[in-house]
C-alpha cells in the first residue's frame, strides 16, 4: 500500500507568521504617515490590489513568495496583478539573492543597496539593509560606501554609469575591475554584480513608477519618507484620476484604438517611406525624448540616509544626443541582441540566471490579456512593442526593422513623459504623471506598462554592460 | 584553447557512479593547482608547440585513439593530458619535465582525467617524437592544389581586411569569387592565387540605406549573376551582376515586418528564393514576380534559418527561436509537414547533408550540434556534438561524409571541423580570427580543403586544411577511471603500453582485448596510421573491494534518539561486528570522553575496554610505541614520494590495500605497501601527544602515570605480538585485516589513559578533548571514510560542531549522502539529511517536495487542492469505507487501487481481507 499526502495549505505557514519579526513590528504600530494612505501603493487604491476573490493561481504565488521570503512585500503585492510575470520575477530574484552564486550573500544585498541608492530609492535601500544584516553583513558598512571594502567601492563607477548613462560603459571599465590585484573581481562575480545592479536599478524604476509604499514597520532609520518625494505634491491629481475622468478619457482610448487599426492597415501599403525617413524618425524620437523631460526638475533635497551609499550624486541621466557632448554611435539592436549574444555570454559566466532572464523577458514581452481599457479582444502587440522600443530608444538602442513613427502615433505625450521619467530618473516620478496618462485605463494595465518598462530598461542596461564584457573578452 | 577544451571534456570519463569516491577519497590531493597551471599554459605556449607539431604530421605517427564498441560499463574516452606541455616546448626537445603528479582535472564535477603514471609514461614516449626543427613560414605557406575533375583549385591560407565587420559570406559557383555582406559592407572579392582582390562594391549611392545593412547573403548556385541579401530592416533584395549600371540592385521585397534572418535560393530552380524572418514568417519569392508566391507561418517565434533540401525538390527546413525545426513542402503553405524540438533555446542554423539525403545538421544556443536522420517517420538524433559556445553556423564538409564545420556566436572565435562520430574533440580547427566568426563556407562544392570565413574582426580568410591545427595533437589519448566498486579502467594507445619496458606483467591485470583498427578514410588528407588503443581493466579483489561493510554500517548505525552513551555503544558494537576495530574503538573513546562525565561507573568502563581489546592483551600498547616508530620514519619517507598516488586509492584501510597494490604494480613504482602503517602512525602521534599532556596536567594531584606504567614487564610475557608485528613490517603483502589489527594497538594505549583519566575527568572542561576528536574526524575523512566522520558528527552534535568549519562539514555531508544514494540507501540518506545541522544540507530534502497527482477520473493533473478536480468537478479521492473525501493521508491498494483514510482501511482489513469497495480484490496491508 502506498500513502499519498493530499495537497493543502502550505505547512508551517502559521509558525512563520509568528516569527516574522517585521510582522511583529507592524503590530506595535509604527506610525505610517497619513497621506500615504494604506495599501501597497500610493498611486493605486488598495482595493484594486487586495481584491477579495483573487484567483487561486495568484494566491498560490503570494503564498509561495511568502513562504520563501517570510513576507510578502508591497512590490510583490503590486506585481501580483500579473501573476504570470510575478512567478518569473520571483524565480530570478530568488536565484540572484539566495541561490548559489559567485558572490557571498551579504555582498549581494550590499550591491542591491548601492544600486537602489543611485535612484534614492529608500524603500529598496531600507529593505536590503535589513537583509544585509540578516545575511551576516558587517553593520559598519551601512554607515556608507566609504566604510565598505575597496572591492565594492570599485563597483561604484560602473554602478553610476549603469544607472544613468549605460551607453558610456566601455571595456576599459570592465578591465579596470578585473585587473588582477588585491581588490579585483572575477569575471563570474562581476557578471553577477552587473545583473544585480541592473536588476535593482530597474526595480527602483518600478518602485517609483507604481508609487510603492514603504513596508509597514520599515522605517530604515530614515523617518517615514515616502519613496517618491513628489507623491504628495499634487493633491489635485486625485480628482482628475478615477474612471470619472470623463468623456475625454474615453475618447482618448477610442482614438488610440483607431490609430492602431490605421497603422495596421497602412503597414501593407506604406512602402514609399525611404530609409532616410526611417532614420530621421528614430533621431526625431530620440531628440524629442529630450523635450518630454519632466518640467518640474527642481533639485530636491537629497536624503542623507541614502546619500551615504552614493558617490558623485550629481551624475544623472543625460541625453546622449544633446549637442556639445560627443554623442556615441547609436546602438544597433541587431548587432548585439539579448537572444543571440547577451544570453550566450551570460549563460557562460553565470549559467542559471541566463535562462531565467530569458524566460522573464519573454514572459513580459508576450504578456497580454488582449484588452485595452474597456475593450476586449484587442491585439496589443503593437502597443507593447512601441513601449518596449521607446524605452530602448531612450537608451539609444535602435531597431532597424522598426518604424519609430509608430511610437509617435501610439504613445501620447503624457505617457512618453511618464516612461521617460520612470526609465531615466525614476526619483522624479510624481503621482500626477501617473494619473495623467491613459486616464481611462485600469490600474493593472498601468502596472503592466511599468513591467514592460522595468524589463526593457533592464535589458537595455544589461546589453550595454554585456557588450562591454564581450569586448573585453575579445 | 587548451584550457577551454579541458573544461569541455567528454562526459564519458566517469564511471557510472565513481564521483563520490573520488571526491572523498581524493579530497586531500593537490591536483587543482596543477590542473590550473596546465590550462593556463595551454594558451600561451601551446600555439608555438602546435606549429612545431605540424611538421610531424607528414610522418603520420599519430595515434587516433579511437575507442568504441566497448562494453558500456568500461567505456572510457580520451582527454587532454599534461603531456602537451612537452609539445609546447619545441626549443628544448630533449627536456623531459619531471613527472610530477600529472593530473588533469576535468572541470566539470571534479572528474578525473589522467593518472600520474600514465602521464609520466606518455611524457617519456612523447618527448622522443618532438621534432626539433620548427616549421618555417615558407613551408607553411606551401601551395596546395587538388584536382577536381579538370578544375584545379590552388591557393594558400590568406586573408584580407574588410572595411567593416562581416555578417555573412557566400561563394560563387565557380569558386573564384566570394561576396561579403555586413551592416556596412557589401563587396565581391575574387579569390586569386596569393590574395583576395576586391572586384565590386555593391553599396552604391551616397546615402546609406538600411536595405544595404545585410544580415545574410546568398549567391545563386545556378546563375552566377544572381545574389540575394536579407536586410536587418526586413527587406529582401536581389542583385543582378549582369546589369550594366553601377547599381546592381534588382528587386526589392518589403513584405517582412521584422528583420530577415536568412535567405536561400533553391538549389536547382533559378527563380525561387526563400526567406525567413524575425516576424515568424517564411516567404517564397518567384523572382519573375513582384510579390511573394507563398507565405508560410511557423506559428511561433522568429525563424532563424531556412534551407532547401538538396535532394527533395519540394522540401525545406526552417529552424526557430523556440528550439523547433519544421519541415515544409513548398506546395503546401497552410501547414508544415512535420515538426520536432531539436534544441533547448534557439536553433541558429541548419544544413542538409550534401550526399545523405536524410541528414540534417542543426546548431543551437545550447552549444550543441545535432545531426538528425529524417528518413524515419520520427526525426532521430544520430549524432550530437557538444561545443563550448552557442553554435552560429554549421556547414557539412564536401566529400567527407561525417565532417562538419562550425563556428560560434559568442566568445569563441575559432572555426572547428568535427567528425560527428567523434564528438569530443574537433578533428581540425582554424584559429586565425580575432573576433567571432560570422560566416563560413566551403569554397567549392566538391573540394574539402578550402574554407572561407568572414568575421566581426573585419577580415576575410581563406583557410587551407593543411594549415589547420589539430587538437588531437595536444590531446593525450589516455584515460583512467574508477568504478564504484574499486575497479580501475585504464586506456591508452597500444603502442605506449607495449613499449613501456618498465611494466611488469601483473596477474590481476585482466586486460580486455578490445583493440580497434580504424579503417583509413581515403578522403582524409592526414593519415591516421597508428590508431589502436588498449583498454585495461583492473578488477579489485571481490573481498577487499566489497563495500558491504559500508552498507551494513550505514544500515545499523544509530544516530539519534537515544542518549549519547547508548548511541556510541551501539555503534561501537556495529563496527566491531564488521571487524572494524579501529572505528569501534573510536566510538568507545567518544563515549568515554563525552558521556562518562560523572555518570559512567568505572566497571562500565572496564567492560567496554575489555570489549574493545579482546584481540590483544592490554599491555601491548606500550611496547608497540617503540616498534612503530621505526615503521613510522619509513612510511613518512614513502609518503613524501607517493602520497598523491597512494592516497587517492586509499578509501578505507581495510578495503583498498590490495587495490592499491595493483596500482603500484602497474605503475612500476617501488612504493612499499606498508605505507598504511604510516598513516596510522600519524594518528598515533596525536594520541601520544595527548598521552603526554594528560598525565602532566594531573600529575600533581594524582600519581596516575606511575600506576599505569609499571606493567611494562608483561611485554616479555607476550613476545608473540612483537614477532607478529615485525613479520608484517617485512612482508610486502600485508592483508588488510592484519594491517588493521596493527593499527589498532596504539589506540589501546589511549583507552588506557582515558580510563585512568575517568577518575579525574570531572575537573576537565567538557570540550577539553575537542581538538583531538576533531583531528580524529579529519583523519577518517581524509582516509575516505566519511561515514565515520559524519556519523560521529551527528551523534556528538553541538559538542563538536563548532570545532569544524562549516564548509568541511558540508563537504562531508554531501559526500556521505552522495555515497548513500549510490548504494540506494535512500532512507538512511534522508535521515542523515534530517539530522544534519548544516543549513545547506538541511534544505536538500526541502527542495522539490511537490507531489503531483492526477485526478482519478479524468487523468488530468490536479491543480491546487488534492481532493477536488477542477476539471471534472468531482472529488478525486474518496474513502472506500466512509465515502467521504480524504483530505489527509490517503492509503490505497496497489492491486485494485481502492483506498481511503488510513484509519478506516486499517480497521476494515482487520476484519475482512476483501477490498472495502467491494471489487472482490484481496487487499494486502503491510
Amino acid at each position: 500500500m502506498l500513502v499519498a499526502g493530499s495537497q493543502c495549505c502550505p505547512p508551517g505557514l502559521e509558525e512563520r507568521l509568528g516569527c516574522g519579526a517585521l510582522r511583529g513590528e507592524e503590530d506595535r504600530g509604527i506610525a505610517v504617515p497619513p497621506q500615504l494612505g494604506r495599501g501597497p501603493s500610493a498611486f493605486i487604491p488598495a482595493e484594486e490590489i487586495l481584491q477579495e476573490g483573487i484567483e487561486s493561481s495568484r494566491r498560490q504565488l503570494l503564498i509561495e513568495a511568502f513562504v520563501s521570503a517570510g513576507r510578502v512585500d508591497n512590490i510583490t503585492m503590486v506585481m501580483g496583478l500579473h501573476p504570470q510575470y510575478l512567478s518569473s520575477f520571483w524565480k530570478t530574484q530568488y536565484l540572484l539573492l539566495r541561490m548559489d552564486g559567485p558572490l557571498p550573500y551579504h555582498k549581494r544585498h550590499y550591491i542591491a543597496i548601492m544600486a537602489a541608492a543611485r535612484h534614492q530609492c529608500t524603500y529598496l535601500v531600507g529593505l536590503h539593509m535589513g537583509e544585509f544584516l540578516q545575511a551576516g553583513g558587517n553593520p559598519a558598512w551601512l554607515q556608507g560606501l566609504h566604510c565598505a571594502p575597496q572591492k565594492l567601492r570599485n563597483l561604484n563607477e560602473i554602478n553610476k554609469l549603469l544607472a544613468h548613462r549605460p551607453w558610456l560603459i566601455t571595456k576599459e571599465h570592465i578591465e579596470a575591475l578585473l585587473k588582477t590585484g588585491e581588490h579585483s573581481w572575477s569575471l563570474a562575480e562581476l557578471v553577477q554584480a552587473l545583473v544585480l545592479l541592473t536588476h535593482y536599478h530597474s526595480l527602483a524604476s518600478f518602485v517609483f513608477g507604481c508609487g510603492i509604499n514603504p513596508e509597514a514597520g520599515q522605517d530604515g532609520g530614515h523617518g517615514c519618507r515616502p519613496p517618491s518625494p513628489h507623491s504628495d505634491s499634487s493633491p489635485t491629481a486625485e480628482d482628475s484620476t478615477g474612471c470619472s475622468g470623463g468623456r475625454d478619457a474615453v475618447r482618448e482610448v477610442e482614438a488610440l484604438m483607431e490609430r492602431m487599426q490605421l497603422l495596421r492597415d497602412s503597414q501593407r501599403e506604406e512602402e514609399g517611406v525611404t530609409q532616410e525617413e526611417m532614420a530621421t524618425r528614430f533621431e526625431m524620437e530620440k531628440t524629442e525624448s529630450l523635450l518630454v523631460a519632466p518640467s518640474d526638475v527642481t533639485e530636491h533635497a537629497l536624503q542623507s540616509g541614502v546619500l551615504c551609499f552614493v558617490e558623485d550624486p550629481e551624475f544623472g541621466y543625460k541625453d546622449f544626443t544633446r549637442r556639445g557632448e560627443q554623442a556615441p554611435p547609436t546602438f544597433r539592436a541587431q548587432d548585439y541582441t539579448w537572444e543571440d549574444h547577451g544570453f550566450s555570454l551570460i549563460n557562460r559566466l553565470y549559467p542559471d540566471v541566463g535562462q531565467l532572464l530569458d524566460e522573464k523577458f519573454q514572459v513580459v514581452y508576450n504578456l497580454t490579456y488582449n484588452t485595452i481599457a474597456m475593450h476586449c479582444g484587442v491585439d496589443t502587440s503593437m502597443l507593447r512593442r512601441a513601449i518596449w522600443n521607446y524605452v530602448h530608444c531612450v537608451f539609444g538602442i535602435r531597431y532597424d526593422d522598426y518604424d519609430y513613427g509608430e511610437v509617435n502615433q501610439l504613445l501620447e505625450r503624457s505617457l512618453k513623459v511618464y516612461i521617460k521619467t520612470v526609465a531615466c530618473y525614476p526619483e522624479k516620478t510624481t503621482k500626477r504623471m501617473y494619473a495623467q496618462f491613459w486616464r481611462h485605463f485600469k490600474h493593472s494595465e498601468k502596472v503592466h506598462v511599468n513591467l514592460l518598462l522595468l524589463e526593457a530598461r533592464l535589458q537595455a542596461a544589461l546589453l550595454y554592460a554585456l557588450r562591454a564584457v564581450t569586448r573585453y573578452m575579445t | 584553447m587548451g584550457a577551454a577544451w579541458l573544461g569541455a571534456w567528454p562526459e564519458e570519463w566517469a564511471w557510472p557512479g565513481e564521483g563520490a569516491w573520488l571526491d572523498t577519497a581524493l579530497s586531500s590531493l593537490s591536483v587543482a593547482p596543477e590542473g590550473a597551471g596546465l590550462s593556463g599554459s595551454g594558451r600561451g605556449v601551446g600555439r608555438r608547440g602546435l606549429r612545431g607539431s605540424c611538421s610531424r604530421r607528414g610522418c603520420g605517427t599519430r595515434g587516433d585513439g579511437r575507442l568504441r564498441g566497448v562494453n558500456p560499463w568500461y567505456q572510457v574516452s580520451f582527454g587532454l593530458s599534461a603531456s602537451h606541455a612537452v609539445d609546447a616546448n619545441p626549443e628544448h626537445p630533449g627536456a623531459v619535465p619531471t613527472p610530477g603528479p600529472a593530473l588533469a582535472e576535468g572541470t566539470r564535477g571534479g572528474r578525473w582525467g589522467l593518472d600520474a603514471a600514465c602521464g609520466a609514461a606518455s611524457l617519456r614516449a612523447r618527448s622522443q617524437r618532438v621534432d626539433p626543427a620548427p616549421r618555417t613560414a615558407m613551408e607553411k605557406m606551401a601551395r596546395v592544389s587538388t584536382a577536381l575533375g579538370g578544375n584545379t583549385l590552388t591557393g594558400r591560407t590568406m586573408f584580407c581586411h574588410l572595411d567593416a565587420p562581416a555578417n555573412a559570406i557566400s561563394v560563387c559557383r565557380d569558386a573564384a569569387q566570394v561576396v561579403v555582406a555586413g551592416r556596412n559592407i557589401f563587396k565581391i572579392y575574387s579569390i586569386e592565387e596569393e590574395q583576395f582582390v576586391e572586384k565590386l562594391n555593391l553599396r552604391v549611392g551616397r546615402k546609406p540605406s538600411l536595405n544595404f545593412s545585410c544580415a545574410d547573403v546568398v549567391w545563386h548556385q545556378m546563375d552566377e549573376n544572381l545574389l540575394a541579401t536579407a536586410a536587418t530592416n526586413g527587406v529582401v533584395v536581389t542583385w543582378n551582376l549582369g546589369k550594366p549600371s553601377r547599381n546592381k540592385q534588382d528587386q526589392l521585397f518589403t513584405e517582412h515586418k521584422r528583420t530577415v534572418n536568412k535567405v536561400c535560393f533553391h538549389p536547382t530552380e533559378v527563380y525561387m528564393l526563400l526567406s525567413g524572418s524575425q516576424d515568424g514568417y517564411m516567404k517564397c519569392f518567384d523572382l519573375r514576380k513582384k510579390d511573394s508566391v507563398s507565405t508560410f507561418s511557423g506559428q511561433s517565434e522568429s525563424v532563424r534559418d531556412v534551407q532547401f533540401s538538396i535532394r527533395d525538390y519540394f522540401t525545406f527546413a526552417a529552424t526557430f527561436e523556440n528550439g523547433n525545426v519544421q519541415l515544409w513542402d513548398i506546395r503546401r503553405p497552410d501547414r508544415y509537414e512535420r515538426m520536432f524540438t531539436a534544441h533547448n533555446g534557439p536553433v541558429f542554423c541548419c544544413d542538409w547533408h550534401p550526399e545523405d539525403r536524410g541528414w540534417l545538421a542543426t546548431g543551437g544556443r545550447d552549444k550543441m550540434v545535432k545531426v538528425w536522420d529524417m528518413n524515419t517517420t520520427r526525426a532521430k538524433e544520430i549524432y550530437c556534438v557538444q561545443t563550448i559556445a552557442s553554435v552560429a553556423r554549421v556547414k557539412w564538409r564536401p566529400e567527407c561524409k561525417h565532417h562538419i564545420a562550425t563556428c560560434s556566436m559568442m566568445v569563441d572565435h575559432n572555426i572547428y571541423v568535427w567528425d560527428v562520430r567523434r564528438p569530443f574533440i574537433p578533428s581540425a580547427m582554424f584559429e586565425e580570427h580575432k573576433d567571432v566568426t560570422t560566416g563560413i563556407v566551403w569554397r567549392h562544392l566538391h573540394d574539402p580543403y578550402f574554407l572561407l570565413s568572414g568575421s566581426k574582426d573585419s577580415t576575410l580568410y581563406q583557410h587551407i586544411f593543411k594549415d589547420a591545427s589539430q587538437p588531437i595533437d595536444r590531446a593525450n589519448p589516455e584515460g583512467l577511471c574508477y568504478s564504484l566498486y574499486g575497479d580501475l579502467a585504464f586506456a591508452a594507445k597500444e603502442s605506449l603500453i607495449s613499449s613501456d619496458s618498465n611494466r611488469k606483467p601483473y596477474i590481476g591485470d585482466r586486460r580486455h582485448p578490445i583493440f580497434f583498427k580504424r579503417k583509413l578514410d581515403p578522403t582524409e588528407q592526414f593519415e591516421y596510421i597508428s590508431s589502436s588503443s588498449a583498454l585495461s581493466v583492473f578488477e579489485t579483489d571481490v573481498e577487499s573491494g566489497s563495500m558491504d561493510w559500508f552498507v551494513h554500517t550505514a544500515k545499523q548505525y544509530a544516530l539519534a534518539g537515544r542518549p549519547l552513551a547508548e548511541l556510541c555503544d551501539h555503534n561501537a558494537k556495529v563496527a566491531k561486528g564488521l571487524d572494524r576495530n579501529q572505528v569501534a574503538q573510536t566510538w568507545t573513546m567518544l563515549r568515554i570522553i563525552y558521556s562518562s562525565l560523572g555518570t559512567v561507573s568505572s566497571t562500565n568502563l572496564n567492560h567496554s575496554m575489555g570489549k574493545g581489546s579482546t584481540t590483544l592483551p592490554l599491555m601491548n600498547s606500550f611496547n608497540l610505541k617503540d616498534i612503530p616508530s621505526g615503521l613510522g620514519s619509513e612510511s613518512r619517507l614513502d609518503r613524501s614520494k607517493g602520497e598523491s598516488r597512494t592516497e587517492n586509492i586509499l578509501m578505507d584501510s581495510s578495503s583498498t590495500l590490495i587495490n592499491n597494490e595493483d596500482n603500484e604494480e602497474t605503475e612500476g613504482s617501488d612504493v612499499p605497501a606498508d605505507y598504511l602503517l604510516g598513516d596510522v602512525e600519524a594518528d598515533e602521534d596525536d594520541l601520544y601527544m595527548m598521552d603526554h599532556e594528560n598525565p602532566h596536567a594531573e600529575e600533581q594531584e594524582y600519581s596516575l602515570p606511575q600506576e599505569a606504567f609499571p606493567l611494562r614487564h608483561e611485554i616479555v610475557d607476550n613476545p608473540s605480538a612483537l614477532d607478529h608485528l615485525q613479520d608484517k613490517a617485512d612482508s610486502p603483502h600485508v592483508s588488510g585485516n592484519e594491517a588493521e589489527t596493527v593499527s589498532l594497538t596504539p589506540v589501546e594505549s589511549f583507552s588506557l589513559i582515558s580510563i585512568s583519566h575517568s577518575l579525574y575527568e570531572n575537573r576537565l572542561p567538557s570540550d577539553f578533548f575537542n581538538p583531538i576528536v576533531r583531528d580524529t574526524l579529519l583523519f577518517y575523512a581524509e582516509q575516505g571514510d566519511v561515514q565515520t566522520a559524519v556519523s560521529v558528527l551527528i551523534v556528538l552534535g553541538d559538542r563538536i560542531r563548532k570545532e569544524i568549519d562549516e564548509q568541511t562539514q558540508e563537504h562531508w555531508y554531501t559526500s556521505y549522502i552522495d555515497l548513500l544514494q549510490r548504494f540506494q540507501l535512500w532512507n538512511i540518506s534522508n535521515e542523515v539529511i534530517k539530522l544534519s545541522t548544516c543549513r545547506a544540507i538541511n534544505c536538500l530534502n526541502q527542495a522539490s517536495t511537490t507531489l503531483h497527482i492526477n485526478c482519478s477520473n479524468c487523468k488530468r493533473p490536479m491543480s491546487n487542492r488534492g481532493w477536488i478536480c477542477d476539471r471534472c468537478r468531482q472529488c478525486a479521492s474518496m474513502c472506500a469505507v466512509c465515502h467521504h473525501v480524504v483530505k489527509g493521508l490517503f492509503v490505497w491498494c496497489q492491486g485494485c487501487s481502492h483506498g481511503g483514510h488510513l484509519q478506516h482501511i486499517m480497521k476494515w482489513l482487520e476484519t475482512s481481507s476483501h477490498c472495502p469497495a467491494g471489487c472482490g480484490h484481496l487487499c494486502e496491508y503491510t
